[in-house]
């Protein structure tokens, strides 16, 4: 007998303070750990629509937990892809920090 | 108050203290531990809302794999992050009042909605069918076109992960 709302404004928070990692820290590491937790808030507002939608059909209900699938699926194959940037980047300029990564400034 | 609201309350305010953490310690290190805690946490609200199998599915993926996966590539990228000042770009502020304003955004366009102040009701015991899902995911009336194309873009991510990290002796110095 949780109310819907407090899924809901527990994930807003969730993603803003992702939105908010992603934004302001230097490593490039923790900006990929933002990221995550984005990911993570989508991945409890997709289950919380999910249960509301099965409780107000009162009938089973896969498409929610299909969609979750795929934003799992895609978070793993993002961060595999993310992480191997980092690190060959890091190999080249000896840096995490995205800041001194200017190899592209004029 | 009953027991399954002190639970969500005490997962919530647990996952988003260390989801703050998260994005504010020093030590990239630390960082990515908060994190691993922060992942527990959204397992324990996936089992408030009856989704036993996406909480099993985020300790072994998120937990198992990307936390690890995580901790690894801080280590190697470990130039002494401790003593070069500020984690954090000069632009915070700003950064920070964009996630405020959109909290804002978000919580009131939700509070607008009349759904909004629904009581999830626990569901009976076959609504959490895994057999559906399973049936759904490799069904040509369901979902087997985007199941295919993501094992297609995991498959490529992996090889990409590996073609991009791996050490090629000759190009090293560039």
């Amino acid at each position: 007998m949780i109310p819907l709302a407090w899924y809901l404004v527990f994930s807003a928070a969730l993603f803003c303070i992702g939105l908010f990692g992603a934004l302001a820290r230097k490593n490039a590491v923790a900006i990929l750990m933002g990221i995550e937790l984005m990911l993570n808030a989508v991945n409890v507002n997709l289950i919380a629509f999910w249960h509301y939608h099965a409780q107000v059909r009162s009938a089973p209900y896969v498409h929610g937990l299909a969609f979750t699938t795929m934003v799992f699926v895609v978070a793993a194959a993002e961060v595999a892809v993310g992480l191997a940037l980092i690190i060959s980047a890091y190999r080249r300029r000896q840096t995490p920090v995205v800041d001194e990564l200017t190899l592209l400034k004029g | 108050m009953n027991g399954l609201q002190a639970v969500f309350l005490l997962a919530a305010l647990v996952s988003l203290f260390s989801a703050a953490m998260v994005v504010s310690a020093r030590r990239m290190m630390h960082a990515a531990l908060w994190l691993v805690l922060t992942l527990m946490g959204v397992a324990v609200i996936f089992v408030t809302l009856q989704s036993s199998f996406f909480a099993v599915v985020q300790i072994l993926v998120y937990v198992g794999a990307i936390a690890i996966l995580i901790i690894f590539s801080v280590m190697l990228t470990r130039r002494v992050m401790e003593d070069h000042g500020d984690q954090i770009l000069p632009g915070w502020r700003g950064a920070a009042l964009v996630v405020v304003l959109l909290f804002a955004v978000l919580v009131g366009f939700l509070a607008l909605w009349q759904g909004f102040t629904a009581l999830l009701v626990e569901l009976p015991p076959e609504a959490d069918n895994l057999l559906e899902l399973g049936k759904a995911l490799v069904s040509p009336q369901g979902y087997v076109l985007p199941f295919e194309l993501a094992s297609v873009l995991l498959v490529a991510a992996l090889i990409g992960a590996i073609t991009i990290a791996v050490d090629r002796k000759e190009e090293r110095g560039g």
